[in-house]
Formats: structure tokens, C-alpha cells, sequence
């Protein structure tokens, strides 16, 4: 992938499909779970069929209220949530949601959020009888109710208990994603655990615990106390964690997620060694983001000379070559 | 009318000191045409490279369709935190990313009656389109102007061109009747015959105003200020519990679903909390 001074770099076509764990996307860049609803508030800013994928926002069993307000604090180059899984559970999901993507022609990825196996079983056989689902993403970053309360993604005999349940119910050739939390010693085992498990790709990362205190109420800012550390304060520990997950098993399919803001970030994520990155927080800032990041991405490769995003996803890896420039 | 909000980079027109507040006018093309009274715009803040990341929401004040410089919107704006503070620091000129209009208008009544508007501090900004919109209508219009102090009001001197009559409070008492917009409320809703009472301001004035509303059995539609991460949906942290026609109380998005809600079904008391029966509230220990 040398590029030669007579090469015009402007002649370089970038063709921006990738394929995901067999999934064909025709962009790398798609929205991550949590930050686009189901897509349908996005429309008005992007065409939801031209991006990558639509990640839904976890969706569980049960309708679900989510935590008392306040739910968002701004810090800085970034936010803490704690929203608490707000939806309208699996029924109402497959019977608006899902179906209106669907007829978009937008390429879905179910997000699916269980508090015991039962329930994991459960959504993956719901989500994976029903049409049109181009992945199932597995949030494993929630609290256990048969095992004390601990979240399953940071341990990973649970881990892998969980991706195994909704497994089982997604038929072979949709795709079934694990989201990792970044809240461990070593993200290794557990990459391990869920891909021994039946996981076709890894999402790395989800938010980080954080929390904030309101210095005029004297109290902690959210209304659930802790919350999900998001955005491109975040970015610099998710490329890390795709860095080490990359380096540890070269040949799964990872998606980078974690403050990606412009596609210079998108890039960064593809050389950490990502294959499709999704683009979060930076959604509230800028709803068209998806599409913008994709296009930016287009011409990071086309200045470097590249023509698909496959021909970066590690690259950052290799051993300096001598002589300095890439290739 | 396009439905729908637009992305789009605003240009500053003009931005003006009032009392406290700042009166930002801004070159949206597009925006101003689909705007109605009650629709809110989410500006972000700090540059392309911001560290901060999330919208700030404000409620339109006037939106002029067409003009030299194209259309425009206006908003009135109060400094409380750093994002505030750059946008009140702008220039003529200056590019600010504009998204809207967003959210629910207020509801116009059917037939010609008599509407009391009760506008908290810079809350009246929205009210002004709005009583314009209600005299259309062949409705009378009466206006409740009430701030802590003076040069918290907004728009007394406009309210006079847009009301038929117009009542300022202060608490203060530093200009107007001193006390609150619900002081006077009552008597006037009685004087007027008034069949709806809208609303924009503080959660606590809404939350009396709307009491006051329902005691004389008078509609009301307030426009509640939830803090917002997008203003578009899709960030789930600007609910507020609300009862719908099925009786169901639920946690909804302020930003698509309001932010106007009929006073009526707004649990004002709940603000803050998931009261108890509320669609997928826990029902034993707090899991995730």
C-alpha cells in the first residue's frame, strides 16, 4: 500500500463497504446503542439506510421506566448517564420499532439487555424469529439478579453465559455481538469467554462508571448516583481496549466504540484494529454524525491511499518500517 | 408547512442586552418557516471541537419567515453555565449549528375564547407568537408577566401591543403587583372567562399555575424546561412523568412529546422521581 510520489491521491476511489461478521455494511460507521432511539428520530437528519447500521438502544423483556431525572451531567469532552434502560420492552420493539427500520431499508442491530439468562434466552429467540434483524448486540453491562447484582460483562464465566443464552435462539447466519465494558482488569478473558461462547464479533467498548457531585446541592448530580461515562473523553481507553482485544485475537470482528467525533477517530479506531466503528455521544452534539464521520472517513483513506477501510483495520500494529512513511 | 426539524449552520444577526437576559437573533434558513409557537430550537455550543458536547435548548421567540438576510430565528437566552456564556459572548456573523424546530407547539383552541398567557421570567418568550397567533383566531388575549425582580421580566413593554390587557408581578414588588403569577391568576381567569391558561416558565410556577387552572376548570398547556442532552428523542434524559388518554402514566421525552403538555396530566408532584404505577417502574428493589 505504498504510495508513490507520482500517485495523484486524489485518484484514489474509496469504496466504504465493509463486511461485519458476514454482514455486508455499506459504511463503517454506524450509530451505537443508547444514542439513536430506534432510529426513527434520526431521519430527519440522516438517511438511516445510507449508514452503516442502526444499533437500537437495549432494548429488555419488560417495558421499562428508566431511573428518576436528573439523568445527564456534561463533563467535559464528554457526558455521565444513567438513563436506566428506558424502553418499551420486546413486544412494542417488534411491533414499531424493528418493523419501521425494516422498511427503511436500514440495516438493524438489535441491541438486547437481560438482568438473568432466562431473559437473555428469552430476546434472543424473540429478536432472532423476527425479519429483517442484521445483528443481535448483546449489552452484557447489566447488573445480575441471580448472581448479587454483578454485572455480568465484568466477569467472564457470566459473560459467556449471557452471549451463549441469546445464541442458542439467533439463527446461524445473523450475526451475534458482544458489548464489552472497559470496567475490568483485562478485557481479554472476557473477549475469550463470550466469542468461546457462541459471539461472531466483539463491540468495544460500552460507557465507563463515572460520577459527578453538584458542588451546590452537595450531592452526587445524577439521580442514580453513578452513571456511564461517554464521548471523546472516553476515546483514548476505547482505542486501547480495541487495541489489546485486537492484538490478543487478530481475526474477530471488532467494532470501535467510544468518542468517535470526526473520521480521523473512525481511522484511529480502524488502525487500533477495528473493522466498523459507531459513533455515540457525538450523535447529541451532531444527529447527522453518522453520515458526516463516514464521508470524513472517505477522504482520511483517499489522502493516505487507500481504497476500503479493510486495507487499515490493524494496520497500527505492524512494526515501524524503516524509513518512516506507511506501507 | 414542512414537517420535520432541519440541521442547520445559523448565522448570528444580531445579539442584544435585555434586563438580564440576551435577545439572540439568528439567520436560519428553513428553521423560521416551520416553526410554531411553543417549538423550541437546540443550539450547540463552543465550536466544532467543543468540550461540550450537548445542545443547549431554547424556545423560540419570534420566527420571521422571510427577510433580507432570509429567515430567522429568535431566542432569548440567560447565562447560567459555560455554554450560555459562549453563546452570549458571539459575534455578528459567527456560525452557531442550529437544529429545529423542535417539539410539540402549543395547541390552539377551536373556537374564539378568551386565553390567559402567564409567562416566569424569560419563560414569555414564546408567548408573544403565540398571542399574536390566538388573536388570528378571533381570541382574546390576556397576559401574567412574573420574575423575582424586575430585570427578570421579559417583554412587558411588547406584551402590551400583543394582549388585550397585561398584569406584571414581582416578588420584590419592584415593578407590578407584588408576589406571584398565581396571585393574580384567579381573578383573572374568573374576570376573563378565560377557557384556556398557557404557560412557559419555571417547573414550579407551571406546577401552580396548572393547580390554579384545574381548581377553575379552565385547560391548561405549559411548556415545561427539562434539562436536554440532543432535543431530538434520542437521548431519553429529558422525561418528566405523564398520565396519558389511557390513563397510564409513563416517563416521556419532554423534548418530542412536550415540551408542551396539558397541565392536567403533568404529575407535577412526581417531577424528578418515577412515582410508583408508572409503566416499567421497578416494582421491588432498584436493579439496573
Amino acid at each position: 500500500m505504498a504510495v508513490t510520489s507520482e500517485t495523484s491521491l486524489d485518484d484514489v476511489v474509496v469504496d466504504l463497504a465493509v463486511d461485519l461478521a458476514g454482514v455486508r455494511l455499506p459504511t463503517p460507521v454506524m450509530t451505537a446503542s443508547g444514542c439513536a432511539a430506534a432510529g426513527r428520530e434520526l431521519a430527519p437528519f440522516l438517511d438511516v439506510a445510507a449508514i452503516g447500521a442502526v444499533v437500537t438502544k437495549s432494548v429488555m423483556l419488560d417495558p421499562r421506566s428508566g431511573r428518576a431525572t436528573p439523568r445527564m451531567v456534561e463533563t467535559p469532552s464528554g457526558m455521565l448517564n444513567s438513563i436506566g434502560l428506558q424502553g418499551p420492552g420486546i413486544d412494542s420493539f417488534l411491533a414499531t420499532d424493528l418493523p419501521w427500520l425494516v422498511s427503511r431499508g436500514a440495516r438493524a442491530v438489535v441491541s438486547i439487555a437481560g438482568g438473568s439468562l432466562g431473559e437473555y434466552a428469552e430476546l434472543g429467540r424473540r429478536v432472532g424469529a423476527s425479519p429483517g434483524v442484521a445483528a443481535v448486540e448483546v449489552n452484557i453491562s447489566c447488573p445480575n439478579v441471580e448472581d448479587r447484582g454483578l454485572v455480568f460483562a465484568c466477569d467472564p464465566f457470566q459473560a459467556g453465559r449471557a452471549v451463549s443464552a441469546v445464541r442458542r435462539g439467533v439463527p446461524r447466519g445473523v450475526p451475534v455481538l458482544a458489548k464489552l465494558s472497559p470496567d475490568v482488569t483485562d478485557l481479554v478473558p472476557v473477549a475469550e469467554a463470550v466469542l468461546e461462547a457462541g459471539a461472531d464479533g466483539l463491540t468495544v467498548i460500552n460507557t465507563t462508571l463515572g460520577l459527578a457531585i453538584d458542588t451546590d446541592t452537595l450531592r452526587p448530580a445524577l439521580g442514580g448516583t453513578t452513571g456511564g461515562l461517554s464521548g471523546p473523553a472516553i476515546r483514548p481507553l476505547a482505542v486501547r481496549c480495541v487495541w489489546q482485544v485486537h492484538q490478543a485475537m487478530p481475526d474477530v470482528p471488532i467494532i470501535g466504540v467510544g468518542g468517535v467525533r470526526t473520521g480521523r477517530d473512525a481511522l484511529e479506531f480502524l488502525l487500533a484494529g477495528a473493522s466498523a466503528v459507531q459513533v455515540g455521544t457525538v450523535v447529541f452534539h451532531d444527529p447527522s454524525a453518522p453520515h458526516r464521520v463516514a464521508e470524513e472517513l472517505r477522504a482520511e483513506l483517499a489522502a493516505r491511499g487507500f481504497s476500503s477501510p479493510a486495507d487499515v483495520v490493524g494496520l497500527a500494529h505492524r512494526p515501524p518500517a524503516p524509513g518512516g512513511a506507511h506501507g | 408547512m414542512n414537517a420535520g426539524p432541519l440541521q442547520v449552520r445559523g448565522r448570528v444577526l444580531s445579539l442584544e442586552r435585555v434586563g438580564d437576559y440576551h435577545h439572540l437573533t439568528l439567520v436560519a434558513p428553513g428553521v423560521a418557516e416551520r416553526t410554531r409557537p411553543g417549538a423550541f430550537v437546540a443550539l450547540a455550543v463552543g465550536g466544532d471541537q467543543s468540550a461540550m458536547l450537548l445542545r443547549r435548548a431554547f424556545s423560540v421567540y419570534r420566527a420571521k419567515a422571510s427577510g433580507v438576510y432570509g429567515g430567522t430565528v429568535e431566542l432569548v437566552l440567560a447565562v447560567h453555565g459555560k455554554g450560555t456564556a459562549w453563546l452570549a459572548d458571539r459575534r455578528i456573523n459567527d456560525e452557531v449549528d442550529v437544529v429545529g424546530p423542535l417539539g410539540r407547539p402549543f395547541a390552539l383552541p377551536k373556537q374564539q375564547v378568551p386565553c390567559v398567557l402567564v409567562g416566569g421570567g424569560y419563560g414569555s418568550a414564546p408567548l408573544f407568537s403565540l398571542a399574536d397567533r390566538l388573536r388570528e383566531r378571533g381570541c382574546s388575549v390576556h397576559m401574567v408577566l412574573g420574575a423575582a425582580v424586575e430585570r427578570r421580566l421579559f417583554g412587558t413593554l411588547e406584551a402590551r401591543r400583543a394582549a388585550q390587557s397585561v398584569i406584571v408581578t414581582t416578588e420584590d414588588g419592584s415593578v407590578g403587583t407584588p408576589g406571584r403569577v398565581t396571585d393574580v391568576l384567579p381573578e383573572l381567569l374568573t374576570r376573563t372567562g378565560a377557557a384556556v391558561v398557557y404557560a412557559c416558565g419555571p417547573m414550579g410556577m407551571l406546577r401552580a399555575v396548572a393547580a390554579v387552572a384545574e381548581e377553575h376548570g379552565v385547560w391548561s398547556q405549559c411548556a415545561v424546561e427539562e434539562s436536554m442532552a440532543c432535543g431530538v428523542g434520542v437521548c431519553m434524559t429529558c422525561v418528566l412523568p405523564v398520565r396519558g388518554d389511557d390513563g397510564t402514566v409513563r416517563m416521556v421525552r419532554s423534548c418530542v412529546e412536550g415540551p408542551v403538555f396539558r397541565g392536567d396530566r403533568v404529575l407535577w408532584d412526581d417531577v424528578g422521581t418515577v412515582p410508583a404505577g408508572t409503566l416499567g417502574a421497578p416494582s421491588t428493589s432498584g436493579v439496573h
